[in-house]
């Protein structure tokens, strides 16, 4: 049965878009059928990270208003066959959704993928309540900083009231994905704990995605990061986390300090 | 001419009118009887009372004096007598009431005498809530107490009009007794409120003494002065 996840986190820039990317390409990876829909009208940033920017015909609002078919909008991942983006359109601002546009692109959508990932835009405005609407699951991404984790705090307090879900008296199923985890700053405290994250969210952990050079390298060549370098720490926290998702039980790393290797101490250079 | 104006009569006129009224028939013995209309008095007392009452003293043989005792007994308790029934009219003391006749049946309705039922007095009010509540949701509840079942996030608003039971950290605001109930205290198991107040009254994070931040305590008003004393 098609999943709807809804990736979101009232505050911007905190790696939704990238999240999606990864968790799309990993989950594809898995052999399952996957969309990624960007619903960030106006600010379209999925079809960059997703190396697609060039292949934009039609978008969500021209699906929604009729004017294109679904499957005229809908671009095919070259890397991974199972893998789909439904791009935003860059013109139009998010007044241009409407709740019965995306009931029916969603509806439509359940009928032919796996997973239906919306990458959500920042905010608690139409944008962002129309992308959760519809979610089954929710992935809620925060930085360990106390002002992304209150964000994300009012994001979950919405996903249990505005969502069609919730008001069928349902629970959304929540996860929360902490991004940007910084292990050396964690370790000299500069940063919120997981604990405490988990404490105020009250919310079970999806995964840590450390902060890593890897994740900026494989947004400026457009790939999901999970596909760019598989092998790099958050490519494989990303994929745990995927794994998580699909059901399957992994020990989660709470990444640490790479060890400096002796040359590289030597040289003073930095461990990535 | 001599015209005389004559005072115009008037004419009486007689109405007839029904009423339903209860039929007492006593029986032999008349004491035993009594004891009975005791028992329906006891029960509902002021049944009775204001209603017609016509006695049927058809399977009695009561002298003049007899009847006059039964009737002035039945006063006693409260029932007035409209009228007799089922006896002849001869002999009877004239003070009595009078002798009817052509009574017809008819269906009563049983008209309850209102109870005036003790009711318990209503519980008091309480909102209990069995999940978290999120940054930007605001929780008013002016009829009594409000308990949360885990924490209430930074910038998340309780308002209750009696006490706030927090099981869980308290991180937004909580406003206790706003419709001036001076006793109402707000709870919780870990302090790191942004603001507490109870009948108006509050206190902002940074009057909260640090030593019992992350602490569980409790915030009640002594006089005019919000306190918060750690719980334990």
């Amino acid at each position: 049965m098609a999943k709807v996840l809804v990736v979101t986190s009232g505050k911007g820039g905190v790696g939704k878009t990238t999240s999606t990317a990864a968790l799309g390409a990993a989950l594809a990876q898995r052999g399952e059928k996957v969309v990624v829909v960007d619903f960030d009208v106006g600010l379209r940033n999925l079809d960059l990270i997703m190396g697609a920017e060039r292949r934009v015909v039609f978008d969500l609002i021209n699906v929604a208003q009729g004017v294109a078919k679904l499957s005229q909008a809908l671009i095919r991942d070259k890397r991974l066959e199972s893998l789909w983006l439904l791009p935003a359109s860059q013109t139009r601002d998010k007044d241009a959704l409407t709740d019965e546009g995306v009931r029916d692109i969603i509806a439509d959508l359940r009928t032919k993928f796996d997973w239906i990932i919306c990458d959500s835009p920042a905010g608690i405005e139409r944008g962002a309540t129309l992308a959760m609407r519809y979610a089954d699951e929710a992935v809620v991404v925060t930085n360990p900083e106390v002002s992304s984790v209150r964000d994300a705090d009012r994001i979950i307090g919405m996903l249990d009231s505005k969502t069609v879900k919730a008001e069928q008296g349902e629970q959304i199923k929540k996860h929360v994905l902490i991004t940007r985890y910084d292990t050396s700053r964690a370790a000299r405290g500069e940063m919120l704990n997981i604990d405490d994250i988990l404490e105020i969210l009250a919310v079970p952990l999806l995964g840590i995605i450390p902060e890593s050079q890897d994740v900026l390298k494989a947004s400026n060549v457009g790939s999901p990061v999970t596909l760019n370098n598989a092998g790099s720490q958050p490519a494989r926290a990303y994929i745990d986390a995927a794994r998580r998702l699909s059901g399957e039980t992994v020990d989660m790393v709470v990444p640490t300090e790479q060890r400096r290797g002796f040359m590289d101490r030597l040289l003073g250079r930095r461990a990535a | 001419m001599d015209a005389k104006v004559e005072p115009q009569r008037q004419v009486m006129r007689l109405r007839g009118r029904s009423y339903v009224a209860f039929v007492f028939s006593p029986f032999m013995p008349i004491m035993n009887w009594l004891e009975e209309i005791d028992a329906t008095l006891a029960q509902s007392p002021g049944f009775f009372a204001g209603r017609p009452i016509v006695l049927d003293l058809a399977a009695v043989e009561l002298s003049s004096h007899g009847v006059a005792h039964l009737v002035s007994s039945l006063e006693t308790r409260g029932i007035r007598v409209l009228g007799l029934e089922g006896i002849e009219p001869d002999g009877l003391d004239p003070k009595l009431p009078p002798v009817l006749s052509g009574g017809r049946g008819c269906v009563v309705e049983q008209v309850e005498p209102k109870k005036v039922e003790v009711q318990p007095p209503p519980p008091a009010p309480s909102l209990l809530l069995r999940s978290p509540v999120r940054s930007g949701q605001r929780i008013v509840y002016t009829e009594g107490d409000v308990t949360v079942l885990g924490s209430v996030g930074s910038g998340a608003e309780i308002v209750a009009g009696g006490s706030i039971h927090v099981y869980g950290t308290l991180r937004g605001r909580a406003m206790a007794g706003i419709n001036g109930n001076s006793d109402a205290r707000i709870y919780c198991q870990k302090i790191e409120a942004e603001l507490l107040a109870i009948d108006g009254y509050y206190q902002t994070a940074e009057d909260i003494g640090e030593t019992l931040r992350r602490q569980p305590a409790q915030a009640w008003l002594d006089g005019d002065v919000l306190r918060i004393t750690p719980l334990n």
